[in-house]
């Protein structure tokens, strides 16, 4: 088992170094460095321009600024964001729990809604209920994000005024960040109020940013769970004697989820980039904001950094999910 | 005359809805086993041997629609019965052993877990009750450590191991019945023999009643008190094994014999019998068999045989053969 892990995290290196340089590359691409951008339409001499260049070090050659960045991050210092002059990695760290806490929840809805979806589907295969689900789940995966945030914010917060429009918290509040998770953090101040502000907030995000995962969930579910049943085994436990609940709900679906693990596993990537619109949509102030803001201000530190660290949590959380596919599957435990 | 057989079925049929249309996979069959007794069911694939017993079991998904005149196991009507009265007996009273013992197990969980389930369902165990039993059934159908074996996973043990493991969880409720489809098919000719005489032994000491299911006529031979041999869904003869063997009376039976290597010693080749089971589209005018039969006539090509009464049974057959061992099969 720790031979495998150590194997994983060996593969990770070359995924590493390949994100690093595409961001760098791709940023410098974009027209426009971050003080010209800064500067915008007042303009700035010439020699002022130079000499500001100078002191960010961006006149160097491209591999010089890249060399130097590598060699920072390899010393785990992510540079400081050009704009604010903070840590990128302080940065990242104060905003990613509203992030975190946001993909959490569109994942567990994902979850609660889709797998039971897809087991129903799969069991009555061929009705009316399955093909609703099949059909929900394809509009569901092939609808763009902001489309899609954009009519719920117009029908239920507009229309309806059921919903904020926008942020985490009403200004009523003030929660003193502890664990960064609003959820949690108001309700260890007590703030019973707060916490349903804070959850309201959350209900049209959630939806948006677990639309794509959940139709995603209830399609690999309704597969895997339709091949499942079809096996020898199903008929044994049929033939103890089993009820049709047990049948399904143990030794059907222990089954089917080692691949919608993985596949839920996979989404956290989805997740991640599709937090970045949903978070732009409804001014979240997580990561996902923020790179979009590192972007239209050039700030090359904060975006690189940013880019590695959800980097790095995608590879994280897809090296848990092996680990956890082995838990789950007997015979891939044993022969590591 | 005994009491009433514990297994009583009367023109027993199963058809498939499929889209080329319905399937007739068992066509009207008479079944009866009695307390403690051994009836094999012979005949080729496709014969509608599986079916017959997935139909008892009442393990046919929704499309195979079963219909008979008479259902009865124990004195109880299967037919009658909601869903939940037959899971009752299902795994309890009737229990099966399937054909593929590497696919039969849930990969997922353990073989205890899997013994224990049938009887905390069935028999109310738990605790140390219910696993001293679990190592119990283990030892009785032979499996060495059997401790230890509670906690291993179904691929980490052999074919037969499963198989015997597969048999454990069937006779766990001590059944009255246990139907046995084809459980040494996908086996190694040596573990074969080993799965066949646990069968056998366990059918004795327990004196529950087995049918198994089998395209080999040589262990039909040395387990069977009596033999049902089936053709494309229909019984073609019914007999106790002694007499069936020494002078059968439907030419496939004799086919069948012939096709045996034992029997067919000092010949150049095997004898075969030609053609195959007609399928879903191709089923004959008169008797069945009659494209693949050498002693057919006109009126077998038109006319279909009921099941004619012949010594100690029944053949469905115009013209049963006679005592004198004769070649039905050889190649024409």
């Amino acid at each position: 088992m720790l031979r495998f892990i150590l194997t994983r995290v060996s593969l990770v290196i070359p995924t590493f170094l390949g994100v690093t340089f595409l961001t760098f590359l791709l940023i410098r691409l974009v027209p426009g460095d971050p003080i010209e951008v800064r500067v915008g339409e007042r303009g700035i001499p010439p020699e002022r321009l130079l000499e500001l260049r100078h002191e960010l070090g961006l006149d160097r050659p491209l591999w010089h600024q890249f060399l130097d960045y590598i060699g920072g991050v390899l010393q785990g210092d992510l540079g400081v964001s050009l704009v604010t002059r903070n840590s990128v990695f302080s940065e990242f760290v104060t905003l990613f729990p509203a992030t975190l806490e946001l993909a959490a929840l569109a994942m567990l809805f994902a979850t609660v809604v889709g797998l039971p979806a897809g087991i129903i589907a799969a069991v009555r295969r061929g009705s009316i209920f399955d093909h609703g689900v099949m059909g929900i789940s394809l509009t569901g995966y092939s609808m763009p994000i902001f489309w899609w945030g954009l009519l719920l914010i117009l029908f239920f917060s507009v229309g309806l005024g059921w919903t904020p429009v926008s942020g985490r918290l009403d200004l009523l509040y003030y929660v003193e960040p502890v664990t960064g998770f609003m959820l949690i953090d108001t309700l260890m101040a007590g703030e019973y109020g707060a916490f349903w502000s804070a959850l309201h907030h959350l209900i049209l995000p959630m939806i948006v940013l677990g639309t794509v995962p959940l139709a995603v969930v209830a399609r690999m579910t309704r597969s895997a769970m339709l091949e499942v049943l079809g096996e020898d085994y199903i008929r044994t436990a049929k033939a103890k004697g089993l009820a049709g609940k047990r049948v399904i709900g143990l030794h059907a679906l222990r089954n089917a989820l080692i691949p919608v693990v993985t596949v839920i596993g996979l989404q956290v990537g989805t997740l991640l980039g599709g937090a970045i619109l949903t978070e732009t949509i409804f001014s979240w102030p997580g990561v996902g904001k923020w790179l979009i803001e590192s972007i239209n201000r050039r700030d090359y530190p904060a975006l690189q950094g940013g880019v590695l660290l959800i980097a790095t949590t995608v590879m994280t959380v897809n090296l848990l999910v092996d680990v956890l596919y082995g838990v789950l599957n007997p015979r891939i435990r044993h022969s590591r | 005359m005994p009491a009433m057989p514990l297994l009583d079925i009367k023109n027993l049929s199963v058809e498939f809805t499929t889209r080329a249309g319905t399937f007739r996979a068992v066509d009207g069959i008479d079944l009866t086993v009695d307390e403690g007794e051994v009836v094999g069911i012979v005949g080729e694939s496709g014969s509608g041997k599986s079916v017959t017993s997935l139909a008892v079991m009442g393990l046919l998904g929704s499309n195979g629609t079963v219909v008979a005149d008479r259902m009865h196991f124990g004195g109880k009507d299967l037919l009658a019965m909601s869903p939940s009265q037959r899971r009752k007996i299902t795994g309890k009273d009737v229990a099966m052993v399937f054909q593929e013992p590497m696919t039969s197990l849930n990969p997922c969980f353990t073989v205890g877990f899997q013994i224990m389930e049938t009887l905390k369902v069935h028999e109310g165990l738990s605790g140390k009750a219910l696993r001293n039993r679990a190592i119990e059934l283990l030892e009785q159908v032979g499996i060495p450590a059997p401790e230890s074996r509670l906690s291993a996973f179904p691929h980490q043990l052999s074919g037969g191991m499963n198989q015997r493991v597969m048999i454990a969880i069937a006779i766990a409720c001590n059944p009255r019945l246990l139907v046995a489809d084809e459980p040494t098919t996908a086996l190694d000719v040596t573990i074969q023999k080993q799965i066949l005489d646990l069968l056998v032994r366990l059918q004795k000491e327990r004196g529950m009643a087995l049918i198994l299911i089998t395209h080999d006529m040589g262990v039909v031979a040395e387990t069977a008190q009596r033999v049902v041999v089936m053709y494309a869904g229909q019984v073609a003869e019914t007999r106790p094994v002694d007499a069936l063997f020494k002078a059968p009376r439907h030419p496939y039976t004799g086919a069948l014999l012939d096709a045996l290597p034992e029997r067919a010693l000092g010949k150049r080749r095997l004898p075969t019998i030609p053609g195959v089971v007609p399928g879903i589209g191709d089923r004959p005018q008169g008797c069945l068999f009659n494209p693949r039969c050498r002693f057919a006539t006109d009126r077998c090509r038109i006319e279909r045989p009921a099941l004619f009464d012949v010594d100690a049974g029944k053949a469905r057959c115009f013209y049963p053969l006679a005592d004198a061992p004769v070649g039905a099969g050889e190649v024409l």
